[in-house]
């Protein structure tokens, strides 16, 4: 039996059709070339990809959780660059100003990235300051008429392509958000090379320098830039790389199991040795586990449960993990193939790795996840 | 039960049944809650009593205690 209803199988085949067609012959040269296309941003556009879950009175399409978590899944299996693309732009921006945006915002902003008019990047990490985010040194005053602000971010996706930066900043003890234009006076934004993963997303190092931007360029409330913003910027993200991790695993699976059939040694398929069988049966199993996390954390956003935020962790954890033991094992399975940087596995195998680093590494899931079952391991097992 | 009673039980849950507040206390100056715990709140408070919390209700007061949770939603629904 299937595990979804007809239109969501249509939607992804449709999606799939998209990426064997526009994504995965370019895929490899993307990424040695650390550039995903222009031309592939404006089609994810014109389809609707890049505002999918936006509301339909701001210009998006108003699809639900699950038609969002198909279309990361199918990008992840592809092309984990052009996924990053929709995580940031799509999930840590437009979504969370859909929820959080002022009316002037939504009305005027949000349809413009929904549509791809405008490309948007989270800038939340900095030089000294990862995991916990909530020391961010990056700094902002307040005057009569503007914000200035100082400061650094690294490891920025899509920095070196987005139109507008969300800077999470900090006076004293406040935190906010503020919503900065690459164009803006005293913003420098300079490439990122050599990442061992989605080398094609853009990474930036961003340089704000004596930075004023209008007041009106405030991102949520004043001082409520972690606990409003952050949390549903990273809330958000995170359910777009579980989904796109699970891709990543879904293909390593895939390319293993052709490999597997086709490969002869000592007169038999691979796939007839039993240590290869238990490969593929420990992926496959992950893979599946995966997939229903994904899609529960999904069914639990659409309903507004609030422990949504545990469930997408759970997925995130588990399908990044997935994705890294199953594009391993892929790499093992196809022998020195899968080592040549013309083959899809070694990329997947590489994008793997990313996937339990960014929107909270594994060991800070490990840590959201146990914090709340300590407490109230009811809401996470029922 | 009156909306105090079913604001303290949700929070009661979350923080585990052994520890005690009062209607007053700030939980979030307690350490009772961490700053991912205002998102739940915010969707429980959406869902049980039919509000919905916009931008500008993001005011943390509004949320520091039982009692402040109250009359914001008697606020919103007034
Ligand atoms: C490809 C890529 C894209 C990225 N894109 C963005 C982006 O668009 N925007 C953005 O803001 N950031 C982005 N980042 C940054 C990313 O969010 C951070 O790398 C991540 O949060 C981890 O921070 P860190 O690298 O500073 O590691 P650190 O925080 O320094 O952690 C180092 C190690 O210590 C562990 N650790 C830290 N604290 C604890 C703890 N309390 N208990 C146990 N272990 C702990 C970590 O899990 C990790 O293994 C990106 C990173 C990469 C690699």
């Amino acid at each position: 039996m299937a595990l979804l209803e007809a239109a969501y199988q249509e939607f992804r085949s449709e999606v799939r059709e998209f990426c064997e067609r526009e994504i995965v012959p370019h895929a490899e040269k993307w990424d040695r070339e650390e550039a995903i296309s222009e031309d592939i941003i404006q089609k994810l556009a014109k389809k609707g990809y890049l505002g999918l879950t936006v509301p339909g009175e701001y210009g998006g399409q108003g699809k639900d959780s699950l038609y969002y978590a198909i279309l990361n899944e199918e990008l992840g299996r592809a092309c984990s660059s052009v996924r990053s693309l929709v995580t940031v732009h799509g999930s840590l921006v437009s979504e969370t100003m859909a929820r959080w945006g002022t009316r002037e915002q939504k009305s005027t902003l949000l349809p413009r990235l929904a549509k791809g008019e405008l490309i948007a990047a989270y800038g939340l990490s900095e030089p000294e300051v990862g995991s916990d985010a909530k020391s961010v040194e990056t700094s902002y005053q307040e005057h009569d008429d503007y914000y200035e602000l100082n400061g650094q971010k690294k490891w920025i996706t899509f920095a070196t392509r987005a139109d507008i930066i969300v800077i999470v900043a900090k006076n004293g003890e406040h935190v906010s958000t503020f919503l900065v234009h690459r164009t803006d006076p005293g913003v420098k934004i300079e490439k990122i090379h050599g990442m061992l993963g989605t080398s094609a997303s853009g990474l930036g190092l961003i340089t704000l320098e004596n930075c004023r931007i209008p007041k009106d360029r405030l991102f949520g409330m004043k001082g409520m830039g972690f606990i409003q913003i952050t949390n549903t910027a990273l809330d958000n993200g995170r359910f777009s790389v579980a989904t796109g991790a699970l891709g990543i695993a879904l293909a390593s699976l895939e390319h293993s199991i052709s490999y597997a059939n086709e490969r002869k040694t000592f007169g038999v398929p691979i796939g007839d040795h039993q240590l290869i069988k238990k490969k593929i049966a420990d992926m496959t199993v992950a893979v599946k586990a995966a997939r229903l996390l994904c899609y529960h954390a999904a069914e639990v956003r659409d309903r507004k449960d609030p422990s949504t935020y545990v469930h997408t962790t759970l997925a995130k954890y588990h399908a990044s993990k997935a994705a890294t033991m199953a594009a391993t094992e892929a790499v093992q399975i196809h022998g020195a193939v899968g080592c040549l940087n013309t083959h899809p596995v070694q990329r997947l195998f590489r994008d793997a790795r990313i996937m339990e680093i960014i929107e909270g590494t594994s060991e800070i899931q490990q840590l959201l996840l146990s914090n709340y079952a300590l407490k109230n391991l009811t809401d996470i097992i029922d | 039960m009156n909306n105090q009673d079913q604001i303290k039980e949700f929070i009661q849950k979350k923080v585990g049944e052994k520890v005690s507040f009062s209607n007053a206390d700030d939980i979030f100056k307690l350490g009772l809650v961490n700053s991912l715990f205002a998102l739940e709140l915010v969707v429980f408070l959406e869902n049980s009593f039919g509000i919905q919390v916009e931008n500008e209700d993001l005011d943390l007061n509004n949320f520091r205690s039982v009692d402040n949770m109250n009359d914001f939603v008697a606020k919103k629904t007034a």
